[in-house]
């Protein structure tokens, strides 16, 4: 078991470096074999109206005239180390873990990160706590009451819920009833929770409901389609046969059983989701990693893209290390070598 | 009781709005058709705030909030080259002279801000001075000094530092040699270029005369910045204020607020009203939720002044209560296509004339995203909100604006190619709306036989490797080529310059004229430069304009135009032609 | 009254192709202490009928008839939650499969103790030692270790054996195992027989051990009910069905039994044809299509229903053959058959 998790550790660490490689080439040496050169890599850092001369001077203060393989040699040192930035008129300090330094905004990229963390992890934990438990609830008492109108319609609902894109359920709900009743918040608004953590929850009700129905719908059909499976068990058969009550065999036998693909789903949902909520976060304005990647991305601001890319990879590989160790728990048989 | 109330309320504003526009001397009169409108919405009517101020009153107090869908390039002076910004750059910073904060052609007036009166020049036009006016304080307590002018310009010549701003000191000033700004060069002596005999006096020394220099003393750069608070690249992060209002909190990427200033003296300042308590702005807001909040009064402004999205778009106009809460100024941006007078058989005024007859302005309209988003038809080069221009119309493209089949084919004829001819028709080619109106234009010369073949080129290269190198587009067959321009400020000189005198084509490439070559256009254009005179610098500028139509080497399509929503909750809105967008120093909270 | 009793029982399910009649009239009766044998092909309801007593017929659609008499209470018409808190506690269950009919994600302590804790009020430390008791009577080795065991980790037998533990915890009045040995090895099926006769010799507990194997129950039934097409054909006790048996299709089965005294090697003699389709069954008796003696009924077999009949001392046979003939045909033709193969 220890060794299983140093193994996957170690793992982790070379999927993840592997990923910044990746990232790194789609970014540097991609344009450059369609034939871009340091200068119009550098283009991108000096405003509309540098001459010919001043990109050039920042091509060679961005480094791009180096070989990739040294510029991304230091990239990965900052990590590591910290690096120095030069700005112009002074020298900035990226400590470590240095993700790189945005020429655009000239601020470092790391703690621009751990700034909108904690709406991206508000943002998606909510949504899942309400989407598990909705979807799954959903789910159990559709498979229990096959066929009926309950069943029906929910599974209609969950349909529309899988098709329809956040962007449009999240600008309809906001025009509905943020702007029109005016019973939730405008977009854009967040609270952090340690300032109030009432203020906090009501301002995310809506991305949060928007985003669980989103996902809701997957769970409820997943969930529906396990307990059908499982509730033709024999062991279900079984735990009727002891004479327990029908919601406990529903529950703890049943539903115990349908558990272990709806939490490799949930487990990599997760990841994705704290990586960025790409489309809630920009529907809703949220300031979270998503939103930053969308915005890091619209300006081509690649110090801000790769260290969002980073952080977006590191929670997948952490979300599919935690699902593996959880399955060992969830399933006895499941053996961690 | 309360309705009635509201209602008396929402007459009277509409009453004041009439008699604002009367004083406001606007040439142009709101039309009043019964005033019930006005009053049912209580936010005016459709195009009301254009010409005169809607809601008006002096109530102070309040947040007003606003938003930007993307977020500035710098709320550094030294470094912001967007017209919002400069719009709304006044809240927080006093440049020597500015716009005036009022609705319509007002708008475009120079009036004296950190300085006693515009600009002195001397014979030559090479010389400027400006005295400042006493009692101006940064927001710790400290005067203002024409040292500080003189600093902020000198810093701002920096492009490695500040790579978004403009160029204009840089060239025009008649700087040391081998000069770096103010960071690089600390201890130059630059007086070449900026004198600042005492406190109070600042004078600027020009390479070459340029009479409308006042235009440049209202850009930001010569906001006065305080040597010991300068933090370069980070200044932006906390600007030192000389206005009413200044930073609170300021997040890079997310917002910032504005707060009273204290040490702002309302005596030293006539043109700022400074009504709300503050500012509350959130940047890289969803822009359709920025449509859908400003429309529910949610929020008051968007701040770029760019229009509502094409979903909202769809939502205002079939609707005339909501329509009657917008606005449609006409930018001072031209969408035009360049007729490249040197690939043949266009070196051919009469060839040039079938093009300006058979053009379709209505398809081209269309094109461009239609008559409130996309623009009005154009006549001519100079837009309709930028002093010096003139109704007319040399290539009269039938009357329908359809375009004149007939009189183009006499022009085929004459130029010898009475059953048309071949050329290429280049646009940028990530720009779906050039496409759109290239083959727009490909239709309606097909009519007289003008054949056009469609050539993208990639935006980024553009003017620098294709379309704008002269070379590239002779030998490429380049007849026609889509292009745009908007100026810096409503002037002559900053929207035609660039884009009409022959001398700023280079062989190398990367000029924004890739057409006009008329030695007599030259010619003026140094006139005017030297005419100190705005009335009768700006009858040059018109008279430059018709002579680029009499050459037809460009074909105007459109005047851009955009949809602006009013907010429910403000006060003293209206359009500020200097930048086509609401005016952002006058607004108040109800 | 017997201590259990079905009069006239029957289980039907509704489905989209017609009635299916998986249980159709079936009527015994069964002593504390007693032994019944329940045997017949997979389909001809001896399942059902198990599930039926424990009230655990397919939720609402089966469709039950008749009446069943647990110990004076009827529980055909009563009300399912009274039938859950007998179940397990009074009448208790030993499937066929323990791997899959035991949860895999539990312990198998944990699955005892549960079972135990539905119906006495006791806390888990209390029930935990009782399951470890439980194991240990069941022959688990080390069962104080392997309480804590998933039954993954059993071999197939300790599982079975486990179940066992678990349908007994409650101290059943009632228990029926259904195919309690299929799934396992022959020696090991050995071992289990013989614990559940201990078990039940203990536990004075009314025993019905379903199976479509006659070998199973050979040794342990009291009684035997053969089942063909939801309807029991013939009826006795251990003796009159292994000694006098007056069924062709018990003939049939008993020719099929694969015997621990014989060479594994030899042919076994199967029933031509397959069980009857439960929505059409075949008209006159269900079992003519594939009976041998079909054409000495005097063609009463395929219009005719027959009746289960006392033919004497309480063997009950359902079959249109004469009583001289039947006997004719086991003595001459059957049995030296049997004995010689």
């Amino acid at each position: 078991m220890v060794t299983y998790i140093i193994r996957r550790l170690i793992w982790s660490v070379v999927m993840l470096s592997i990923v910044s490689i990746i990232t790194f080439a789609i970014f540097f040496l991609v344009p450059r074999l369609a034939g871009a050169t340091s200068e119009d890599l550098a283009a991108r850092y000096v405003g509309r109206t540098a001459s010919a001369e001043q990109v050039k001077v920042a091509a060679e203060k961005l480094g791009f005239n180096d070989p990739l393989v040294v510029q991304y040699g230091r990239f990965a040192k900052g990590i590591v180390v910290g690096a120095d930035y030069d700005y112009g008129p002074g020298v900035e300090r990226c400590p470590a873990p240095c993700f790189g330094y945005s020429f655009l905004t000239r601020l470092p990229v790391w703690p621009d990160l751990l700034d909108r963390l904690p709406v991206t992890i508000s943002l998606a934990l909510g949504a899942a706590v309400i989407w598990v438990i909705a979807g799954v609830a959903t789910g159990v008492l559709s498979a229990l009451k096959r066929g009926s109108f309950f069943d029906r319609a929910a599974m209609s609902i969950a349909l529309a819920g899988v098709s329809m894109p956040i962007f449009f359920t999240g600008m309809v709900s906001l025009v509905l009833f943020s702007y029109g009743l005016k019973i939730t918040v405008a977009g854009g608004t967040y609270t952090p929770f340690l300032t109030n953590p009432a203020t906090w929850a009501y301002d995310l009700l809506l991305p949060w409901i928007t985003l669980a129905f989103l996902y809701a719908a997957g769970y409820a059909r997943l969930t529906r389609a396990g307990m059908l499976e499982t509730m033709n068990e024999d062991y279900i058969r079984t735990a009727r046969a002891k004479g327990l009550r029908e919601r406990t065999v529903v529950v703890k036998h049943g539903l115990r059983g349908a558990l272990t693909p709806i939490l490799t789903i949930f487990g990599l949902d997760l990841g994705l989701l704290l990586g960025g909520a790409v489309l809630t976060e920009s529907t809703y304005s949220l300031p979270g990693i998503g939103k930053y990647a969308i915005d890091a991305i619209g300006r081509q601001d690649l110090p801000q893209v790769m260290g969002v890319t980073l952080v977006a990879a590191f929670f997948v590989v952490v979300a599919n290390l935690v699902v593996d160790l959880l399955y060992a728990v969830v399933d006895p048989r499941v053996r961690l070598v | 009781m309360q309705k009635t109330t509201r209602l008396g309320v929402a007459a009277l504003s509409a009453v004041l709005a009439l008699g604002l526009a009367a004083c406001g001397g606007g040439s142009t009169t709101t039309p009043t058709s019964s005033g019930a409108p006005a009053a049912a919405g209580s936010t005016g009517e459709f195009n009301g705030a254009l010409t005169a101020v809607v809601n008006p009153s002096d109530k102070k107090g309040g947040i007003l909030k606003l938003a930007n869908a993307g977020d500035w390039d710098s709320l550094d002076p030294g470094d912001t080259y967007y017209g919002y910004s400069w719009n709304f750059i006044r809240l927080y910073g006093r440049s020597l002279v500015m716009f005036k904060s009022a609705p319509g052609k007002t708008g475009n007036e120079l009036t004296p801000d950190l300085a006693e009166g515009l600009g002195t020049p001397s014979d030559d036009a090479k010389t400027w001075t400006y005295k400042l006016k006493a009692g101006i304080k940064f927001e710790d307590g400290t005067p203002v000094t024409s040292k500080d002018v003189k600093y902020g310009v000198e810093r701002s010549f920096d492009k490695e530092v500040f790579p978004d701003g403009y160029t204009y000191f840089n060239d025009f000033l008649n700087w040391p040699k081998d000069y770096k700004g103010a960071y690089k060069s600390k201890d130059v002596n630059t007086d070449s270029a900026i004198e600042t005999p005492d406190d109070q006096t600042i004078v600027f020394h020009l390479k070459q005369p340029l009479s409308n220099f006042d235009y440049f003393a209202q850009l930001p750069a010569t906001i006065p910045v305080p040597k010991d608070k300068d933090t370069g690249a980070k200044y932006k992060e906390h600007v030192i204020s000389t206005g009413p209002y200044k930073f609170d909190k300021n997040e890079i990427g997310k917002g910032f607020t504005l707060v009273r200033n204290d040490q702002w003296d309302p005596a030293t300042d006539p043109n700022r009203k400074a009504l709300p308590d503050g500012y509350d702005v959130a940047t890289n807001v969803n822009a359709d939720d920025i449509d859908n909040r400003v429309l529910a009064g949610d929020l008051d402004v968007d701040v770029t002044g760019t229009g509502v999205q094409p979903a909202a778009l769809g939502r205002i106009l079939p609707d005339p209560a909501v329509k009657a809460g917008t606005d449609n100024p006409t930018g001072t941006r031209l969408w035009y296509t360049s007729i490249n007078g040197n690939v043949a058989p266009l070196d051919n005024l009469e060839c040039r004339k079938a093009v300006e007859y058979a053009a379709d302005k209505t398809a081209l309209q269309t094109a461009w995203g239609g008559e409130f988003a996309g623009g009005q038809i154009a006549t001519s080069l100079l837009p309709p909100s930028i002093p010096g221009h003139e109704d007319f119309n040399t290539w009269v493209p039938g009357a329908d604006n359809k375009g004149d089949v007939t009189k183009a084919k006499e022009a085929l004829t004459a130029c010898g190619q009475p059953n048309g001819f071949e050329t290429n028709i280049a646009y940028r080619a990530e720009r779906p709306k050039e496409k759109a109106a290239a083959e727009a234009l490909q239709q309606s010369l097909g009519r007289v036989g003008i054949k056009l073949t469609l050539k993208p080129f990639p935006q980024t290269d553009y003017f620098a490797l294709y379309a704008g190198k002269p070379g590239y587009a002779k030998d490429n067959k380049l007849g026609l080529a889509m292009n745009g321009w908007q100026s810096d400020w409503p002037d002559g000189f900053g929207f035609l310059q660039q884009i009409v005198d022959s001398r700023v084509i280079r062989d190398t490439g990367g000029s924004s004229n890739i057409s006009v070559r008329d030695p007599e256009v030259d010619k003026l254009i140094d006139q005017a430069m030297e005419q100190t005179d705005p009335n009768s610098r700006n009858g040059i500028w018109t008279q430059i304009d018709k002579k680029v139509m009499d050459d037809a080497y460009i074909l105007p399509n459109v005047w851009a135009k955009a949809l602006l929503v009013r907010s429910k909750n403000a006060t003293n809105v209206f359009v500020n032609d200097a930048y086509g967008m609401y005016d952002y120093l006058g607004m108040g909270v109800k | 009254m017997s201590f259990l009793e079905l009069k006239d029982l029957r289980v039907h399910f509704p489905t989209d192709d017609g009635l299916v009649k998986s249980v159709d009239g079936l009527s015994f009766a069964l002593e504390r202490g007693k032994t019944l044998g329940i045997v017949g092909e997979s389909g001809s309801g001896k399942s059902v009928t198990s599930l039926g007593i424990l009230g655990l017929h397919k939720g609402g659609r089966a469709k039950l008839g008749g009446e069943i008499w647990l110990d004076g209470e009827e529980l055909v018409g009563a009300s399912a939650e009274h039938v859950r808190t007998l179940r397990g506690k009074k009448m208790a269950m030993i499937f066929q499969d323990p791997l899959s009919a035991m949860h895999p994600f539990y312990t198998v302590g944990s699955q005892i103790v549960e079972a135990y804790r539905i119906h006495n009020d006791v806390s888990k430390k209390v029930a935990r030692k009782h399951a470890i008791d439980m194991l240990g009577r069941v022959g688990i080795p080390q069962p104080d270790r392997r309480v804590d065991s998933y039954p993954h980790e059993f071999s197939g037998g300790m599982r079975q054996r486990a179940m066992i533990a678990m349908a007994l915890s409650c101290d059943p009045e009632l228990l029926i195992a259904d195919e309690p040995t299929t799934a396992l090895d022959v020696t090991v099926q050995a071992q289990i027989l013989d614990l559940m006769r201990d078990l039940q010799r203990d536990f004075n507990a009314a025993l019905i051990i379903i199976t479509h194997d006659l070998g199973v129950v050979a040794e342990l039934a009291d009684d035997i009910l053969v089942m063909y097409g939801g309807k029991c054909i013939e009826y006795g006790t251990a003796e009159d069905i292994f000694e006098r048996p007056e069924h062709p299709y018990t003939w049939g089965l008993l020719g099929s039994m694969p015997r621990l005294d014989r060479d594994r090697t030899e042919r076994l003699l199967p029933i031509k044809g397959s069980p009857p389709s439960l929505i059409n069954v075949p008209a006159g008796c269900a079992f003519h299509p594939r009976c041998t003696f079909e054409d000495r009924t005097g063609g009463k077999a395929s219009t005719e229903v027959p009746q289960l009949v006392e033919t004497e001392g309480g063997h009950l046979v359902r079959c249109h053959l004469p009583r001289d003939t039947r006997r004719s045909i086991w003595e001459t033709e059957i049995k030296p058959s049997l004995e010689a193969s």
